[in-house]
């Protein structure tokens, strides 16, 4: 008898989801919400003001968008099962999200295991939709692959910088964003040359012996993929160290809010970064994006906010489309769509499933005690792909 | 030929600097129940535990049926045939007292490591056997965890006796018991020394006991053997007197 | 030269804020016995507490003040957490405690959370120290300097403290005995809140004063604390000294492991310490202890002792329930069951070494993990089928059993636990960042079954016959002489050795069975998620073990089932909140106090007894 409480409330649990189902299309939502809220509760944000737009012109296909998010936890194998749970008991659609890249990979295996769709918002591995691409997963955020090109190309152009040192989290991002901006600069200058390595462990980087190792390697330019608290430390041993002083230093994502607002006045200054201009966009749509998610959420948006507002756009241009929520049907229909954004068009590739979202690059300076990007160019995802040929190459059959 | 059961010399040991046990050498034969005495501190336990392996001496050599011991480890000491009880009694306190008799018979029949056997099942009647030598087959089932001191001692000594030991070491195995247990206890142990024809050692506190029961008694002082004889010769012994036994002596 | 001359000036300024945290961490454990694992949500407090009374402000006044008060803050709510959660603990076995201070970490993580937001802060400079100064032909900034003023200052300062108060001298002696303290007739309630408060103050003191260098983030508290312990543990526990003195050696060899070997910074760390633990096994100046397993307050759970099982009949309805549960053909359902069967069967396999063994090991998903890193890397590489691997998988976590045993039997209490930690942060550190082979987060993916359980079902009904078969067997071998030998050294192990019992041959023995099982739950769980990632081998997942086993409780042979099972079911449900660590927190804090026998603790005592009560009166 002593099991029976437990499996009263067990299978109550179990049972009950799917008799409350209401009729909408539902959208299974995973994110690290307690890992790294900085990050995904924007993410969060600007897909909840997509779906309350969406609803309230009428909502997809005469039914209304109900988005249901859950935590993973920061584990895979927590957002595998979230998934399944998803898919099982809450009978959604289709599932989309997460940051991290380890999960996105994760999810994204279980998508082509399960024959389930997967729209990767914003993780940045290359391998999601190349080594490890299948047909059930499609990637909206440019990858490290795309960011990294789009800064080499401006690096190139910095003719006397022919020195550089690297320095990144280690661990899988960080490797892929450094060979990433290798080849790339190599391709385009051959003549550079790469004097060293720095590799910090994740969020526990030692930044004055770090400085000081790269000062050592005495580079003309210097590569950086640390983030978050690293960045901060980075940026802070680097000043005090003068390691900037007369040097290029190229910031992968750096320029994002969710970057450099927090390190305020003591922003870098002259960076070369990828990153998210909010301030600075004219384009109207996205100043109405602007002001409604400012009046909203009572705060200024981040690159989150932006691409969780873009994927619950991408979501009602595929149901548009396919005019179904079977599986295989959005599957078809997410090859070669197109969705208008407030940051452009964007294309998702039928070839790598990759859309063509593109990224803005500028250099950093410091306005009102924030850092900002100046000088920046919004540069099309689509320039910045290996060719079709290379790219069959990097998806398996 | 058979020489000494056990044969000790110039055992020492120091802590620290001071010098717990100080060149001490002696010997007991099979059929003796020898009483090792001295007052709190005099460096009794230290030398059970040099002899049974707990700790290892600073010099000497301790011999048990010719074989060296020093440097060996408890278990392997255990193995040439030696019993031991603790002065703070050391039992298996999560199993019944007839359990606890149960393992140290299964382990010297050499079936400790069978991963599937029953253990309820191994030798049962052995281990009833050892507790009604001991007289504490009415409590056979009672956690040891619970048991009254004096029962403990008796289980000690019946663990002890489970793999026919030609040497047992007794330190202080009355203690916590009524004057009339230890004279039963004591009288088991003699018993048990002339049947069985093996040697124990022993400490104790209770004169009585000693003289009673003891064939030879060893006064450790300080560190140092004083003196060492019959029960008659050690009570008439005036340093004994001086040093050890003083005014209270009867 | 110079280079070395100023790396090592970075290790000294990085080991003064290591030494802060740490050494508060030591002065608990030495006094309480408490291992307090919400130390690292304790510098996390001390940053933004700090962050918050300094702000903008110009003032070395406001500054420096701001730190001390931050400290004393973080402090007070040190005392809070004691008073009305540890100080119930002081009777019960020390991981219950562990257990406790694991709630609290979920507690401050969240609360941290809502007053704070999740934006990083960027931390406060030092008025008057925000440059730097020219020395040995580089800079090094100004406050780098101070920092390494500091914590000499605070190490005088707390010796003085020990060693010229009477306080200090009760804190000494309870380091020294415990018994002692409570036979002198000192109200050990206070002296216990005293230091509690006195290591939390250090803490946060620590977190406060890395202001400068970083700022305040939600990552930072289980961000320090492997490092902390691993300071604590090597520089001895309950030693200041030995704290300060290692807080210096591993952040030397951070600090010169970035200039020669820059991918190797986890892997150096752990491999120190349990290379200092293999050789030093009470760290650097702790001292040797003699560690006899105290019996627990309350009477273990006898149906271990391989009398007639009263729960024969409960097996076998939860065996019945769990066959019939694919006929709902709830897929969910079906997942959720078997990842609690195998958490469970985890759980199973560290009681083993935990209940009849006495032997906590804090780091059992080395195992877990390991079983499962080891079907991943032959499917990736060998493409083999799941029927070897579900042989060759076990096989390779036996073998690291038998290594890592070898070491760790020698040592029992908190430093078997430390060291089993030591290696399970090794493999982890290793498999984190060989990225080369293992993947590193990225993990290793499409790992499915092979044959017949390609079908989910039968896969379902293999992990249930296979977890069955396994419990059975561990049932078997802890009623088994062998079984009662390792309780034997459990309980006694002077009785043991004088019974000719070779005490660290057989917990070697368990410790490998024990791995060679947790290598099979691993091996089934890598199989029902098709991936496997470094985090199944983190602090975490280890901790996930001990948290089932006391849920469930310790004592019981059933606790690990029923622990794995509510845990997993737990976990499942209330992630959906967004509070969720806040409520876990509270609910395991709760638990602890009101049950410390866990759930099957309060069945035995009450239901049970009340139905062999009915059974017999009939």
């Amino acid at each position: 008898m002593r099991f029976k409480p437990l499996l009263t409330l067990f299978l109550i649990v179990s049972f009950a989801g799917p008799l409350f189902a209401a009729d909408t299309i539902k959208i299974g939502d995973i994110n690290s919400y307690k890992n790294l809220p900085a990050h995904t509760i924007p993410y969060r944000n600007g897909a909840t003001l997509a779906i309350e737009k969406i609803n309230a012109s009428g909502g997809v296909l005469g039914k209304q968008l109900e988005l249901i998010s859950r935590d993973d936890q920061g584990k895979p194998a927590e957002a595998i099962k979230i998934a399944e749970d998803l898919f099982s008991r809450e009978e959604v659609s289709l599932i989309s999200g997460t940051l991290f890249s380890h999960i996105g990979i994760a999810l994204g295996s279980y998508a082509a295991k399960n024959k389930k769709l997967y729209i990767a918002a914003e993780p940045l591995a290359d391998a999601l939709v190349w080594a490890k691409g299948n047909r059930y997963t499609f990637r909206l955020r440019p990858s490290t692959y795309m960011q990294a090109a789009m800064l080499a190309e401006e690096a190139a152009k910095k003719k006397d910088v022919k020195t550089w040192a690297t320095i990144a989290p280690n661990y899988a991002y960080g490797k892929d964003a450094v060979s990433a901006f290798k080849n790339a600069l190599k391709k385009l200058r051959p003549d550079v040359e790469f004097v060293g390595e720095q590799w910090p462990a994740l969020f526990k980087i030692n930044a004055g012996a770090e400085t000081q190792a790269l000062l050592q390697m005495k580079p003309q330019g210097i590569y950086n993929v640390t983030f978050g608290s690293d960045l901060a430390k980075f940026v802070r041993e680097g000043t005090l160290r003068n390691l900037f002083k007369d040097r290029l230093v190229v910031g992968l994502l750096t320029g994002e809010p969710e970057y450099i607002d927090p390190l305020k006045d003591e922003a870098p200054e002259g960076w070369l970064v990828t990153g998210y201009p909010w301030y600075d966009i004219k384009d109207s749509t996205h100043q109405e994006f602007v002001a409604s998610y400012r009046k909203k959420f009572n705060e200024t948006p981040k690159i989150g906010s932006i691409v969780g507002y873009n994927t619950m756009m991408t979501i009602e241009a595929l149901l548009k489309k396919a005019q179904s929520t079977d599986t295989e049907k959005m599957v078809e229909a997410m090859k070669g769509l197109d969705v208008n954004t407030p940051t452009g068009p964007v294309h998702y590739r039928a070839i790598d499933h990759q859309s063509t979202m593109g990224a803005y690059v500028g250099w950093t300076t410091v306005k009102n005690g924030t850092g900002i990007m100046v000088d920046w160019k919004y540069l099309d995802g689509k320039n910045y792909l290996p060719t079709d040929a290379e790219v069959r190459k990097l998806r398996p059959n | 030929m058979m020489g000494e059961l056990l044969e000790v010399k110039h055992l020492s040991k120091s802590f620290a600097g001071i010098q717990a046990v100080n060149d001490i050498s002696f010997s007991i034969n099979r059929g003796e129940l020898v009483s090792l005495i001295g007052p709190n501190g005099a460096g009794k336990s230290t030398c059970f535990n040099m002899l049974n392996g707990q700790i290892k001496p600073d010099k000497g050599s301790v011999r048990i049926n010719g074989r060296e011991t020093v440097g060996m480890s408890p278990d392997k000491i255990w193995k040439l045939g030696v019993g031991r009880t603790f002065q703070i009694t050391a039992t298996f306190y999560s199993m019944t007292v007839l359990e606890n008799v149960r393992i140290a018979l299964i382990n010297d029949a050499q079936k400790l490591y069978s991963f599937f056997a029953r253990t309820e099942k191994l030798y049962h009647e052995e281990a009833m056997n050892l507790l009604e030598q001991v007289g504490i087959v009415d409590q056979r089932d009672r956690l040891c965890g619970i048991l009254a001191y004096g029962d403990l001692k008796r289980v000690e000594l019946a663990v002890a006796l489970a793999n026919n030991p030609g040497l047992l070491l007794m330190d202080e195995p009355t203690a916590g018991m009524s004057p009339k247990e230890r004279v039963a206890l004591m009288a088991l142990t003699h018993e048990i020394v002339k049947t069985k024809n093996i040697a124990a050692l022993f400490t104790e506190h209770d004169m009585d006991v000693v003289f009673n029961h003891a064939s030879r008694i060893m006064v450790l002082a300080r560190g140092s053997l004083i003196a060492s004889g019959m029960p008659d010769e050690i009570k008439n012994n005036q340093m004994v007197q001086e040093i050890y036994l003083g005014a209270s002596f009867t | 030269m110079s280079i070395y001359a100023v790396q090592f000036l970075i290790g000294l300024s990085d080991a003064s804020v290591l030494f802060l945290t740490a050494s508060g961490l030591s002065i608990i454990f030495g006094v309480s016995r408490i291992v307090n694992f919400s130390h690292g949500s304790f510098y996390m407090l001390g940053a933004y507490i700090g962050y918050s009374l300094i702000g903008d402000s110009d003032n070395p006044l406001i500054f420096w003040g701001g730190l001390f008060l931050a400290a004393v803050v973080t402090g007070l709510v040190g005392v809070l957490v004691e008073i009305v959660l540890l100080r119930r603990l002081y009777h019960v076995p020390e991981l219950f405690q562990l257990i406790a201070t694991f709630g609290v970490i979920l507690v401050i993580q969240d609360l941290t959370f809502m007053i704070w937001g999740a934006e990083d802060l960027l931390g406060p400079r030092a008025p008057g120290l925000t440059g730097s100064i020219e020395l040995l032909g580089a800079l090094v900034p100004s406050y780098d300097i101070a920092l390494i003023v500091l914590s000499p200052l605070v190490l005088v300062g707390i010796w003085l403290l020990f060693y010229k108060t009477r306080w200090g001298a009760l804190v000494r002696a309870a380091t020294e005995d415990r018994e002692m303290v409570a036979a002198l007739g000192v109200n050990q309630n206070l002296l216990f809140t005293g230091v509690f408060f006195l290591g939390c103050f250090l803490a946060g003191l620590g977190g406060a004063a890395q202001l400068p260098k970083g700022g305040a983030n939600l990552l930072m508290d289980f961000g320090i604390i492997a490092e902390v312990f691993v300071v604590v543990v090597v520089g001895g526990m309950g030693s200041i000294w030995g704290a300060y003195i290692a807080a210096i050696i591993i952040s030397e060899l951070n600090a010169f492991g970035i200039l020669f070997l820059p991918e190797s910074s986890l892997v150096m760390m752990f491999l120190a310490m349990a290379v200092i633990l293999i050789a030093r096994p009470w760290g650097l100046f702790g001292k040797s202890e003699s560690m006899e397993h105290k019996p627990p307050s309350e009477r273990e759970d006898l149906t271990i002792s391989g009398r007639k099982l009263p729960w024969n009949w409960g097996w076998l309805l939860l065996i019945a329930v769990l066959l019939v549960i694919p006929w709902f053909q709830i897929d969910f359902v079906m997942t959720l069951v078997i990842e609690m069967v195998l958490l469970s069967f985890f759980a199973a396999t560290l009681h083993f070494i935990m209940g009849p063994g006495g032997m906590v090991s804090f780091g059992h998903a080395l195992f877990f993990g390991g079983g499962s890193y080891a079907v991943a890397l032959f499917v990736n590489y060998l493409q083999l089928p799941m029927s070897v691997l579900l042989i060759a998988g076990p096989a390779v976590t036996m073998v690291f059993a038998l290594l890592v045993g070898w070491f760790c039997v020698r040592l029992s209490g908190v430093y078997f636990a430390m060291l089993t930690l030591a290696f399970a942060q090794l493999a982890w550190s290793v498999v984190f960042q060989w990225d080369s082979v293992t993947g590193g987060d990225d993990g290793i993916i499409g790992v499915w079954p092979t044959g017949p359980a390609e079908d989910k079902i039968v896969f379902y009904y293999l992990v249930i016959t296979l977890t069955s078969l396994s419990l059975y067997v561990i049932r078997r071998v802890i009623s088994s002489p062998f079984g009662f030998a390792l309780r034997a050294c459990r309980d006694s192990s002077l009785r043991s050795r004088a019974i000719g019992i070779d005490v660290r041959k057989i917990q070697w023995i368990a410790f490998t069975i024990s791995g060679f099982m947790a290598g099979l739950a691993g091996s089934l769980y890598v199989y029902s998620k098709g991936s496997i990632f470094p985090t199944e081998m983190a602090i975490p997942r280890s901790f996930d073990a001990l948290i089932m086993l006391l849920l469930g409780g310790v004592q019981s042979p059933v606790g690990p089932i029923i622990g794995g099972s509510v845990y997993t079911f737990l976990i499942d449900y209330i992630t959906r909140f967004d509070y969720w660590r806040l409520l876990l927190g509270i609910m395991i804090m709760l638990l602890i106090v009101l049950f410390p026998r866990g759930i099957s603790g309060i069945f035995s005592s009450g239901i049970i007894q009340r139905i062999k009560l009915l059974g017999q009166s009939e």
